[in-house]
């Protein structure tokens, strides 16, 4: 947690950064929208429960996507179901957030090669923030997946918001993989020129 | 009544004609019925009190192939007060391409309700039409699904609604990567932080 500790020791005053303020009230009410789609459902509704009791993060499943703060994609996306998840996804507020609840909505899980009926992995439809594996992931691994989450919120920032940065991201990423991509070339290159500078007549001029 | 009782009650109400071959050495024999005929065979099957087969235990459709060329539906009827099973099969002519057209069973949902849905879902998976079918629609998939999936000669459509459907090179290219996320708040974010004795 970044609220500083130092207080002025006068009159309760609390000096903080607004970005400080605003990411610990957003990461420790984080609301989930309260829909499951198979067994992860199960598990999810588990964590909800007194047994491992969300609650006390703060973590409370409201009923209308116009409330939530986080999808937990929890289940078998269907290609039937894409078209709602992503509707579902478009209604809720920014800042909103993603957690992709177990192999099948991270990446198709056992449906990946003959299921013809299942979307491989929620990020074909929806941005996802915290993928949290297993089959189903236990209570305790969706509470991780939580605490990730927190940590994601915890560094943002307001001049920067999380939407705006994703755009960029999007726009640059084409071009970014195309430096990576040069670049592992060069290295690569510089690599052959160097081992093979001995027998290898063929000599690629370096800068 | 046996299974030989049954076939020949159904020759005499029908003709011999109706019944295309039989195999009565199988272990659960079966008859198979003229494809138009099948209805009203059925009919008179759960109508009549000889026989009185007020259930339906399934309906499955089968595909063979395109180098077979058949497609099947098969019916397994069951009677509760007598305690007597029988299984009936239509053997239609497969449409190997979608010029040709679709192969066609007269349905047999007015008759035992439960026939509505199966015949359904077997017109969704393997694509046979059942003719008469009150509500012949999709009933799995989403209604603008290319193709029948249970088909021997199935192909994935490359997409729905903009969604990539194969999984090829999921990681690499799925597309919504966003940006990558550094945990700067602390070195390690999960570690044991309760205090500690000195040593």
């Amino acid at each position: 947690m970044n609220i500083p500790q130092d207080k002025t020791g006068e009159g309760g005053v609390i000096i903080t950064k607004l970005d400080d303020l605003l990411n610990w009230a957003r990461l420790t009410s984080l609301f989930p929208m309260g829909f499951g789609l198979a067994c992860c459902a199960i598990e999810m509704m588990g964590a909800y429960a007194s047994g491992y009791d969300l609650d006390r993060f703060g973590i409370i499943p409201r009923a209308s996507p116009r409330q939530s703060d986080v999808m937990i994609v929890a289940g078998t996306v269907t290609f039937k179901m894409a078209d709602r998840v992503r509707r579902l996804y478009e209604q809720m507020p920014e800042p909103r957030y993603v957690i992709s609840m177990g192999s099948c909505s991270n990446c198709g899980g056992p449906y990946w090669e003959h299921g013809y009926h299942v979307v491989k992995g929620v990020d074909r439809i929806i941005p996802v923030d915290v993928y949290v594996p297993g089959c189903p992931p236990r209570p305790e691994a969706l509470i991780g997946g939580f605490l990730r989450l927190q940590e994601i919120i915890r560094q943002e920032t307001i001049r920067e918001p999380r939407a705006v940065q994703q755009i960029m991201a999007r726009r640059t990423n084409n071009t970014g993989a195309k430096k990576e991509e040069t670049r592992a070339t060069n290295e690569a290159l510089a690599v052959d020129n160097q081992a093979g500078s001995g027998t290898n007549d063929q000599q690629i001029p370096t800068a | 009544m046996t299974f030989g009782e049954i076939k020949d009650f159904v020759a005499a109400h029908f003709g011999a004609e109706v019944i295309v071959s039989e195999h009565a050495n199988n272990l659960q024999p079966y008859l198979v019925l003229q494809t138009k005929r099948l209805a009203e065979v059925c009919l008179e099957l759960h109508d009549n009190e000889a026989t009185y087969f007020d259930f339906l235990s399934s309906v499955t459709g089968i595909d063979n192939g395109p180098e077979a060329g058949t497609m099947e539906v098969v019916y397994n009827l069951y009677s509760i007060p007598y305690d007597h099973h029988l299984m009936l099969k239509v053997i239609v002519p497969r449409n190997n391409t979608s010029e040709q057209p679709i192969p066609t069973v007269p349905t047999v949902s007015h008759i035992w309700r439960t026939a509505d849905w199966q015949e359904r879902e077997i017109f969704d998976l393997v694509g046979i039409l059942f003719k008469d079918h009150p509500d012949m629609r999709r009933i799995l998939c989403a209604a603008d699904w290319e193709g029948h999936p249970l088909r021997k000669d199935y192909k994935l459509q490359d997409y729905y609604h903009g969604i990539k459907v194969p999984y090829d090179n999921h990681n690499e290219y799925s597309g919504f990567r966003g940006e990558p996320v550094q945990l700067i708040s602390s070195e390690d974010p999960f570690g044991d932080k309760r205090e500690k004795p000195e040593a």
